[in-house]
């Protein structure tokens, strides 16, 4: 029963770093880039909804809604101020710029709202109880792994079937090829932005209502255990940055249990370390060589 | 809203009036000056913006309140009163001292603070060697006094909070078997749990649980609440801060657990977060030095004082305990013969005889009776209080 309950907590972990992950896979997959401020656009997304909720009073859906809007808004304006400049220099600059970006809207967050942490609303509260009360799902953790199966499923369809989504698939094989093709890399990238913010403000909501507490911090320390997710599945690819959350939430969760709580994350990382080890590319990324 | 400022402007000199009488009669006669009351220079040191603002700021207002009162009563000592940004670190903090001593020059001060713990213990290792006589409100590590016979306390220390729950546990007996969750990253809950454990062990209580978290920033504790929901604890004892805190009890009750909740002063101020759900905490035992509600003049008179300063913010333990700092000095002040000639090393080494002589004790509003041991420790008894539908009630 303990083995079972674990279980569970380890798939409602993993979810919340799995629709996480989606966001940073989608934005590295197209635009080749490690968007580093994506936990903080989550961190924005939940503020978004949080002040929805509470000072206006708006029904949490409505506020959800306005966090993605937001969100959306804010990636495309990241992606315009601070990216887009850098379309020509080397990607380390570019991912040094959104470290910078992330500082800066974690700060930002700071002065605006204070450091001081506080309590998020869930969007849905309860739990569903089993086996006589012995084991408890809660409906978030239920919503959570619904709605990254769901994105899951909506991307893949989106990149592969959808003229954007072709478009999007080609600028990631080849810039300029792509732009030969006549197909518009800028406006192309900023689309991917959008999506990929909009993913963020939806992980942030879900996250704190999962974890109701919510700081400027927020989102930067689950972005990177996220982005470690990402990896973990292989980065780039959709199936993998859910496949990589889960299984991260599983581990994380059952080395807890079962071996310490304090050496949780070496083994999370151990076992990072050796599949990168076996399969470079992670679980189901594609090893593309580099040519020299 | 007149009447309200009227009403506690009346209370406060009645107040003001009574402690005058006290310190004035010791005082008469021997004072050199006619009129002229000695002036002492409080240098303050505390994080005033960064992650830890809150308690900075809080240990700022609390002491800017007492000031305030005190200068108000035309006394014998007046305080002057200067607070410095150490931004929570330990280079800040010690820049903030020097410049504090710039600003004292040659006029006798005392230095209160820090706020924090690690630049507390860097700044009293200074004003151990320049002989500045410190007042802490807040750090609460035995390492701040630790060898400095010129450091105290105001708040309780760590290992000193886990021997007093332990204590309370047995003495209630309102739970024969108990579990720990606490952050092993932090000295601050550490030192709690293993002093609590230690003596609860020694008292006959069966520890069946300890677990540990790496981080404030954990936001999943299902394993440790279910770990001490199968070895079957009847009270979960938490020396954590109430962010944690409120993370582990919602998620207990989550998973049908309903122990008995019992925290240190870390969960403090959770009912003033803007959003927190005090039914997540509601029947959470916790030790405190300072109740906000607490219906005596004094501390009314203090709350609207408070909520003036910091725009409707209430004042939690820190603020509370800087405000005492503040009485503890001004009335140590008080008692000294010759204050006027002494310079700042001379302050601290009377102020310090004054402190462990054993005779001294000070009312306030953390405590009644408060006395100092000679390691600079605070003596005064713990109150537990139980939150019940979103304030702090009598358990």
């Amino acid at each position: 029963m303990s083995l079972l309950n674990n279980l569970i907590i380890g798939v409602s972990l993993g979810s919340i770093y799995a629709i996480i992950a989606l966001g940073y896979t989608m934005v590295y997959g197209i635009a080749k880039m490690l968007n580093f401020a994506h936990g903080d656009v989550i961190m924005v997304g939940a503020f978004v909804s949080f002040f929805a909720a509470g000072s206006f009073g708006l029904p949490p859906v409505v506020g959800l809604l306005l966090a993605m809007a937001v969100c959306t808004l804010l990636g495309i304006t990241i992606e315009r101020l601070a990216y887009k400049p850098l379309r020509q220099a080397p990607s380390l600059a570019v991912l040094i710029t959104a470290i910078g970006v992330s500082y800066l809207l974690q700060n930002g967050a700071q002065i605006l709202w204070g450091a001081a942490t506080k309590t998020f609303t869930p969007i849905l509260e309860g739990q569903l109880s089993l086996a006589g009360g012995q084991i408890t799902v809660t409906y978030v953790a239920i919503l959570a792994v619904v709605c990254c199966l769901v994105v899951m499923v909506c991307l893949t369809l989106f990149t592969g079937k959808t003229k954007l989504g072709k478009a999007m698939r080609a600028c990631s094989e080849d810039k300029g090829a792509a732009q030969l093709m006549g197909i518009n890399v800028d406006s192309t990238i900023s689309m991917t932005f959008a999506i990929g913010s909009a993913l963020a403000a939806l992980a942030g909501v879900l996250m704190c209502s999962a974890y109701p507490v919510l700081s400027p911090t927020t989102g930067a320390l689950s972005g990177i255990r996220a982005f470690t997710a990402a990896v973990f599945g292989g980065i780039g690819s959709i199936p993998g940055a859910f496949l990589g959350g889960i299984l991260l939430g599983i581990i994380e969760t059952f080395a807890k249990a079962y071996i310490s709580t304090s050496l949780s994350d070496a083994v999370v990382f151990g076992v990072l370390i050796v599949v990168l080890l076996v399969k470079p590319a992670g679980l189901l990324g594609k090893y593309v060589p580099e040519k020299v | 809203m007149k009447m309200k400022r009227f009403v506690a402007m009346a209370l406060s000199c009645v107040l003001a009036a009574g402690l005058l009488a006290g310190c004035g009669d010791k005082k008469e006669g021997n004072q050199g000056s006619a009129d002229g009351a000695v002036t002492i220079k409080i240098g303050g040191i505390g994080p005033l913006t960064g992650d830890l603002a809150q308690y900075g700021t809080a240990t700022n207002w609390g002491a800017k309140v007492a000031v305030e009162e005190i200068n108000a009563l035309n006394g014998p000592i007046k305080l002057d009163f200067r607070f410095e940004d150490d931004t929570g670190s330990v280079d800040t903090a010690v820049s903030a001292y020097n410049s504090l001593k710039d600003w004292a020059k040659n006029s006798p001060l005392v230095i209160y603070g820090c706020t924090t713990t690690d630049p507390c213990v860097a700044v009293s290792s200074e004003t151990y060697a320049d002989r500045y006589f410190q007042l802490t409100p807040s750090a609460s590590s035995p390492d701040v006094t630790t060898g400095k016979n010129n450091v105290f306390q105001m708040c309780f220390t760590d290992p000193g909070q886990g021997v007093a729950a332990a204590e309370y546990v047995k003495n209630t007996g309102i739970a024969a078997k108990v579990g720990v969750i606490y952050n092993n990253g932090s000295a601050y809950s550490t030192g709690m749990a293993e002093a609590f454990i230690a003596k609860a062990k020694e008292l006959g209580l069966e520890v069946v649980a300890t677990q540990t978290y790496p981080s404030d920033d954990t936001t999943d504790y299902n394993v440790q609440v279910n770990a001490c929901k199968d070895a079957g604890a009847e009270l979960v004892f938490l020396p954590i801060y109430y962010t944690p805190a409120s993370l582990i009890m919602t998620q207990a009750k989550q998973s049908g657990y309903d122990p008995i909740f019992f925290g240190g002063d870390g969960m403090d101020g959770m009912l003033a977060v803007e959003g927190f759900d005090a039914g997540s905490v509601e029947g959470l035992l916790l030790m405190t030095p300072y109740n906000v509600g607490d219906p005596s003049t004094r501390n009314t008179t203090f709350v609207d004082s408070y909520k003036k300063l910091s725009g409707g913010i209430e004042p939690n333990q820190f603020a509370a305990d800087g405000y005492d700092c503040m009485y503890a000095i001004y009335e140590a002040c008080c008692k000294l013969d010759g204050i006027a000639d002494m310079d700042s090393a001379a302050l601290c080494d009377a102020l310090s005889a004054l402190f462990t002589g054993g005779e001294f004790k000070v009312d306030g509003l953390t405590g009644s009776g408060m006395s100092w041991l000679t390691t600079g420790e605070v003596s005064k008894s713990p109150m537990v209080v139980k939150v019940q539908n979103g304030s702090y009630v009598d358990p």
